[in-house]
Parts: structure tokens; sequence; C-alpha cells
């Protein structure tokens, strides 16, 4: 995918998909997290995890991108457990931007030089990166002093810069403006476009309905239903998915 | 009253003058200090730096003790390390008592604990807002620490100043391990005790104007090197 665009490391780490959970489980004292079965994220296309509060949305992603380890199950990146040298093909974007304290350009450029690229390289990648989000009059300004939707799109360019397979996306639109939020998704569909893979958590329906090709609807942990997004809106499955979409509260 | 107006103005030409006897001192002060702080942050950030990052049995003990440590009495650090020093000594054979080395040796023990634990502490706040991205960013331990380093670097450098405060400002220490020779160890703080001691104010109160006014330099220093960064890009 894309090999042409990746530095070397990139392209000497093995491919991440399929990612893919079997029998996750996690607990604390007493009460389950998460209980998964199985789910595979394979191919193109956006995938949306939808759910309530304490459904584990954000735990299974943290699970499938290998930063937390499951009480019990595998996670698999194409067949192998997660592994240090291949987090150059993955992407992540945070629910609150994680930014380093240095200019929005030198942001851009740590994200490149640790997949691999040289310095110029970087520097040009960047600069090119942030010109099509049409960031660049922000080159030059401290990442942390950009509004909430500034530093969530710097967070998104950041990690688009670097053309990963996969990208993981927790709630980057909550608590920002419409205008932020339209960037963000469009930024997002233009890349999947391009051929990357991207899985979103998200608590706005509206918002899963306009980006997802799919959608999984989680709830106490476990996968309720998964199915395409009008499939999912039109015809669910399960009176869970119902209940959610109709607004009721799950308890 | 009088006298001491006097002294203050009689202070106040030593200085102006850059008397030669007064400037051997502040130089001697300085190289002691800045010598000190030096060793004490090859020492405390890494310790600092490894506290921050790693979980072992025995971490928080070891957390709490070097926090403790910063509140060391420097007479008693300087009374342990003439001991280690003198003839009887360990390090008897090496010489080192009442020399310039020996006051660097003592103010290095007292400033590394301050360092160490100021660097933990803000190493540890930087490492748990950055740690899951530095994790997907595929790198290990060494080049994590190298980046949270990098990223407090103005907070580190606070650290630093903390730890010449304590260096340049103590008594104690110095008195005890350098023994306060003319031309030798004498330094601002020795010297001030000394004469003051001696009903010479006004050398003590020259050199008191100047251990303040370094103080507040180097803090002024540090305030505008940041200042400049925020603007430029850090914040």
């Amino acid at each position: 995918m894309r090999e042409d665009v990746l530095s070397t490391v990139q392209r000497q780490a093995m491919p991440v998909l399929p990612v893919t959970g079997t029998e996750l489980k996690v607990s604390r004292k007493g009460r389950v997290l998460l209980d998964v079965k199985n789910i595979e994220i394979a191919d193109h296309g956006t995938t949306v995890i939808v759910g309530p509060n304490g459904a584990g949305k954000s735990l299974l992603l943290n699970l499938l991108a290998g930063l937390r380890q499951p009480d019990r199950g595998k996670v698999r990146w194409n067949g192998t457990p997660p592994s240090r040298s291949r987090y150059c093909r993955f992407g992540m974007v945070l629910q609150h931007a994680v930014l380093l304290r240095r200019s929005v350009r030198a942001n851009v450029e740590y994200a490149l030089r640790a997949v691999g690229h040289s310095r110029n390289e970087a520097r040009r990648r960047a600069e090119t990166s942030l010109g099509e989000a049409g960031m660049e009059r922000l080159s030059h300004a401290s990442a942390r002093v950009l509004s909430g939707g500034e530093r969530q799109r710097l967070a998104l360019v950041r990690a688009l810069a670097t053309h990963p397979d996969l990208l993981f996306l927790d709630e980057p639109t909550s608590s920002l403006d419409p205008a932020s939020v339209l960037a963000i998704e469009t930024m997002v569909q233009d890349a999947s476009v391009k051929g990357m893979r991207a899985v979103m958590v998200a608590h706005d329906l509206a918002q899963a309905k306009r980006v997802a090709d799919e959608i999984i609807l989680m709830h106490h942990g476990r996968i309720v239903e998964r199915a395409a997004t009008d499939d999912f809106f039109q015809r669910p499955q399960s009176e869970t998915a119902e209940a959610f979409i109709a607004g009721r509260l799950l308890i | 009253m009088q006298d001491f107006a006097a002294s203050f103005f009689e202070a106040f030409r030593l200085v102006i003058s850059l008397d030669p006897d007064l400037l051997e001192v502040v130089w001697l002060s300085m190289r002691v200090s800045l010598s000190a702080v030096a060793m004490a942050a090859l020492v405390g950030f890494p310790v600092g730096a490894f506290l921050a990052v790693a979980r072992f049995p025995g971490r928080g003990l070891l957390v709490v003790t070097i926090s403790a440590l910063m509140g060391l009495p420097p007479v008693v650090v300087g009374l342990v390390v003439y001991m280690l020093l003198s003839s009887a000594g360990v390090l008897g054979p090496l010489q080192l008592l009442y020399t310039p080395t020996a006051m660097i040796i003592a103010q290095t023990i007292l400033v590394t604990p301050i360092v160490a634990a100021l660097a933990r502490q803000t190493l540890e706040d930087l490492h748990d807002e950055y740690r899951d991205q530095l994790v997907l960013y595929g790198l290990g331990n060494l080049a994590q620490l190298k980046t949270l380093l990098w990223e407090g670097r103005y907070s580190l450098l606070t650290t630093l100043l903390a730890g010449f405060g304590r260096a340049v400002a103590e008594v104690g220490a110095v008195i005890i391990v350098g023994g306060n020779i003319n031309h030798v160890t004498r330094v601002m703080t020795t010297t001030i005790a000394l004469e003051t001691s001696k009903g010479n104010l006004a050398l003590a109160l020259g050199l008191g104007f100047i251990l303040v006014t370094i103080a507040f330099a180097v803090n002024a220093l540090v305030f505008m090197s940041r200042a400049a960064a925020v603007r430029r890009a850090y914040a």
C-alpha cells in the first residue's frame, strides 16, 4: 500500500493489517470491562466504533494498538504479536492531542523522523502535509498555544504525514466546533480514499453516518453489532442497536 | 546607623572599583558552585530520569529518600566529606582537604538530591503525558528519555537553578572542607561570615550585594530565555 511514500524503515517493517483480536478479556476488581470474542480489522475503509460511555470502545482501540495488554486473549498484527518495530506503520490520534513543546512544523517533523525519514526529507514532507491541511501559516507557531480544533488537526496531520497503514482515532472531534469537526472528517475521508484504513471511536451517530463504511456497536464491553453503515442504521439486528440509534438510554 | 551607611558605601565602592580580592573570591565561588551543579546534573538527571520511568520494588522508598536528602544539613555533609578526605579517611591519600575540589565534592553532594528529585518529578509528569504517544512512535526507553529531557528542558534548567542557589548560598560545608584559606578556598559566603565576625562590614556587605545580584541575574537569564523560547515555539 503506497509503498513509494514510505521510509526505508517503514518498508522494512512488516505490514500490520489485518489486525485481529481473539478472546480479548479485561477485568478490574471483578467487573468485566471488555469481552470481545473476535474482531478483525482488514482491507480499506473506515470503521466507527460507537456505544455508550464505559462500553469499552477506547479500551478495545488501545488493545488493538498494543498500548494495553488484555488479561486474556491475543492481539495479532498480520498474524504476529504487536512489536515496537512496526509502530512506524500505525497512526493514532487521541481524544486530547498530545503535542510536543515545539513548533507546529517540528511536531510533524518529529513523527516523520521517528518513522525513519532523514532530517531534510522530514522537513520537506512536514511542510507539504501542513500545506495540504491549510496549516502552513501556523508552521512556526508553538503547538501548545493552538486552539482545540487546530491542535486536533495538527495531531491528525502529524499522524497522516507518515502514511500509516492503519489509523486509530479515539474521539478526535469531541468538544470541537462544527468547522473543526468537518475539517477532521474531511482529512480522514481523504486519507481513507487513498487507501488508509481508519478505525474511529465516536459518540456522535450523525458523524458515524457521515464517515463510516461500517459501524461496530459496543455495549458492556461486548461487540453487540457490526454492520455496514446503511444496514446498521436502516436494519439494526439487535434491540440494543435499535435502542441506541433511537437515543434511548442503555442500561 | 552611620556605621552601617558608611559600610554600605564602602561596599559599593569595592564593587564598582572591581577590587581584585573581591573578584578573586567571587570567581572561586562561581567556579566551585557551577562545577558542583554540573557534576550534580551529570548524576542527578540520569537518576531522576530513571526513577521517572522505571518501576521496580523499592522505588517509592528511593523517591522518598532522595526527596528527603534535599534537606541535607550542609554542616553534616561538610563533616562527612571532611572525615572522608582527612588523612585518616578513605580518600585521605588524595590530599584534597582544604582545596576547591573538596568544596566541589561537598556541594555536589548537597545539590545532587535537589537535581535528581526535581528532575524526577518533571520527567515523571511529562512521561505520564507523553507515554502512549512515544510508544506509538516505536521509541525505546532511551529514545523516550531523550525526548522527555528535551521537552522538559526549561523546567530542568529551573532545577539546575535551584541547585545553583543551594550551592552558592551555603556556608557550612565549604567552610569545613575548604577551611576558608585566603587566596585558596575563600568563597563569598565564608568571607561574609569571616569579615562580619571581624567587624569588616564593608567587604561583607559588598559580597552580600554581589551574591544577591548573581542570584537575581541568573534567575532573570533563565526567565528571559524561557520567554524567548515561548515566543519562538515552546510553551
